[in-house]
């Protein structure tokens, strides 16, 4: 897929896609939403990060993590430890019998800063940890699963484990990370004060211009050669591999990209909600995050964006109005989409509203031909420069 | 972690706790059984395993309020009139499942890993909506009360010995059923290469549909025995269904000695390392564990060798 101007892709049919996320997100949520609300979908939109993470593993390479929490986890912790000890300076905590360390380590009779949080006081090495450790976890898993060729539901359950054990952990060791209540009462960003509408609001477009960025990178990523690779993979593993490719490298590649994706949104999660804590991170809020990517449909990064939206608004509409429907609603949504919509709203989109789009594409299509001569002389080949969310026909994978 | 301790001490300690980590090994072995053979045969990983289990405690309650209210004079054999009902309800609603949901989706098993933890949200809902969020026990049979004192440090109570009893049970009946009988027979030619299998003429659609209720049922006779040694409330189900899965792959797909082996080294290193560490470190140390092995023998333990 080549573009010939930036600007020529902005008026082609997928830059009209993505400027159209671009106006309801930039635009529109912000006009008609409160400040609380629009909180809200910044919080719905950290979700999309994982969810586009997970378009690229499982939708794109055939890999299905049930552990991406741990990743969102790992990232909005890592952001929280930064917030947190910037919260606890020690006048702050002066009554606390040991000042200057966070609170529920002294609640919990901790007298010093444990090692791993010093690294925390530097801004600069939070960002890189952000990214960085959820990038290293998922290239340990992913070297260690991948290069002995543990996959499938295999790779799904022992990444649901991982799952536990991290909740688990971070639940029983209080002391050092908050236990089951989190890392709460964080305040200030560098001394900007992230509680306030306004800094929320500033938080919102931030997290936009992040997920941009992300869908950006996979994009790029989807369209290069290595997606295609990874797309062949999670059809013909074996052909891939006999014709040359390492496929594990590919796979850990993959698997890491979807990690620091996931931990970046963890990272935007913490600001934005103004704290962190196990319930997000866990197996049943791991395996939520498959629902958003699965809804969105599975093998388009933007309809990702949208399921995550979508499903994340249900989900506080019901539990707001009938709390004890939304779990039946939840669970149908995954029978429903599995059996009936393998691939999600994307899918849909591409079977049913597409076609019109096409009717009204190809009248305008002659305009363009006629405007920017010599290149778009063949209709034919012009075709190919058409989004196609799908990429490639659902392929039932192999067991 | 042994420091302070003489070895005669240790002894007690390992003893002790190994005898209470068998009420876990007998948990994990009732719930892994079903989960087992259901895997081993389609590759299907039943996410809502562990609500099947509760439908059967669920059953079991009921059963045991219909027989105090009516059949007080039974009420010491209800348990097995529930046993029976509680595999007979779930592997009907597996046999239903199967045919609405799981049939759909044989070459796509990720995606039932998906639509199967859909259908455990709901039972899980309904579970709340009908009986409640709190808790709910059975009372036992006077027989089942007390206690065997075996040394003057440990002793066994009657209803784990019971529920171990009927695990073990459970498990020989199967090991007869898939190794000693015509459809044993037929299940194992369908695991081991399914289009010969349907070439010589086995209805293999059949075969996955009643294997899968039959794994629903196992889990529905392991709810009735949870109801035992424990009480019963809508997710206690979801609590142990990741260690199970565990205990399955561990053990090695498709292979029932494995699959108990498995149960019987997760839970007693569990339960050991409990008394010297807190529970969740236990815990944690026991999964790191466990998926450390795995990464070195993806296989599992005892694996059937299958060409693929």
């Amino acid at each position: 897929m080549k573009t010939s101007s930036p600007m020529k892709w902005f008026v082609s049919r997928e830059g009209l896609y993505y400027l159209g996320l671009a106006a309801l997100l930039v635009v529109i949520l912000p006009l008609i939403l409160d400040p609380f609300r629009l909180n809200m979908v910044g919080k719905y939109l950290t979700y999309a990060f994982v969810a586009i993470g997970l378009v690229m593993c499982w939708g794109k390479a055939g890999i299905l993590s049930l552990g991406q929490g741990v990743f969102f986890g790992l990232g909005g912790y890592c952001m929280a430890m930064f917030l947190k000890l910037e919260a606890s300076t020690p006048e702050a905590t002066a009554i606390q019998s040991t000042p200057g360390i966070p609170d529920f380590m002294d609640w919990n009779q901790l007298t010093e800063l444990p090692w791993f949080w010093e690294p925390f006081h530097s801004f600069s090495f939070t960002l890189l940890a952000v990214i960085g450790v959820p990038v290293l976890l998922a290239f340990v898993i992913g070297l260690a699963m991948f290069t002995r060729r543990v996959g499938g539901v295999y790779f799904a359950i022992i990444t649901q484990a991982i799952a536990a054990v991290l909740t688990i952990l971070i639940i029983g060791q209080q002391g050092f990370t908050g236990g089951v209540n989190g890392i709460t009462d964080l305040q200030t960003l560098k001394g900007w004060d992230i509680r306030t509408d306004e800094a929320r609001n500033i938080l919102y477009f931030v997290c936009v211009g992040m997920l941009f960025l992300v869908l950006f990178v996979a994009r790029f990523v989807q369209n290069s050669k290595l997606g295609r690779i990874l797309v062949a993979m999670n059809a013909q593993e074996t052909r891939v591999r006999f014709s040359g490719y390492d496929v594990a490298a590919f796979k850990i590649f993959v698997f890491c990209l979807a990690a620091a994706f996931a931990g970046v949104g963890g990272a935007m999660f913490t600001l934005i909600v103004g704290f962190m804590s196990p319930s997000f991170i866990g197996i049943v809020g791991s395996i939520e995050m498959v629902i958003f990517c699965a809804l969105g449909g599975r093998l388009s990064i933007l309809g990702a964006v949208y399921g995550a939206l979508l499903v994340n608004a249900a989900k506080s509409g019901f539990s707001e109005s009938f709390p004890e429907l939304w779990p039946f609603a939840m669970g149908a949504l995954f029978i429903g989409v599995v059996l009936a919509f393998p691939n999600g709203m994307a899918g849909l989109y591409q079977t049913y509203v597409m076609p019109l789009e096409d009717k009204i594409f190809k009248r305008k299509k002659v305009e363009a031909v006629a405007a920017a001569e010599p290149e778009a002389t063949k209709p034919v080949a012009k075709k190919t420069d058409d989004y196609d969310p799908m990429i490639d026909s659902y392929s039932p994978e192999k067991s | 972690m042994f420091d302070g301790y003489t070895s005669s001490e240790l002894m007690s300690i390992f003893a002790m706790q190994g005898f209470a980590g068998l009420s876990l090994f007998s948990v994990f072995v009732l719930m892994a059984l079903g989960l087992t053979i259901i895997f081993g045969q389609m590759g299907v990983i039943n996410m809502a395993h562990g609500e099947f289990m509760i439908l059967g405690a669920y059953t079991t309650y009921l059963t045991s309020g219909f027989f105090q209210s009516y059949l007080p004079g039974l009420f010491g054999g209800y348990f097995f009139v529930a046993m029976i009902l509680a595999f007979l309800v779930c592997a009907a609603l597996g046999a239903l499942v199967e045919w609405l949901m799981i049939r759909h989706l044989y070459h796509r098993p990720l995606d039932t890993l998906l639509a199967t933890w859909g259908l455990s949200l709901i039972m899980q809902q309904a579970y709340r909506s009908i009986f409640g969020a709190r808790e709910v026990g059975v009372e036992l049979p006077e027989w089942m009360l007390g206690a065997f004192q075996v040394t003057d440090l440990v002793e066994l109570p009657i209803n784990g010995l019971f529920v171990m009893i009927i695990a073990l049970s459970i498990a020989v009946g199967l090991y007869l059923l898939m190794y000693r009988s015509g459809y044993g027979k037929k299940v194992r030619a369908v695991v081991q290469n399914r289009p010969m299998a349907e070439a010589v003429g086995i209805n293999s659609a059949g075969i996955d549909r009643a294997t899968f209720a039959l794994g629903c049922g196992i889990a529905g006779v392991a709810g009735a025995a949870f109801t035992m040694i424990g009480s019963t409330g809508p997710s206690s189900g979801q609590a142990y269904i990741v260690d199970t899965f565990l205990v399955v792959v561990f053990g090695g797909a498709q292979s029932l000695i494995g699959t108990i082996v498995s149960a019987f080294g997760i839970s007693q290193a569990q339960s050991t390392m409990e008394f010297f560490l807190s529970g969740s470190m236990a815990k944690v140390l026991t999964l790191l564990f466990v998926i450390g092995i795995l990464m070195l023998r993806p296989e599992g333990l005892m694996a059937l060798k299958v060409r693929r």
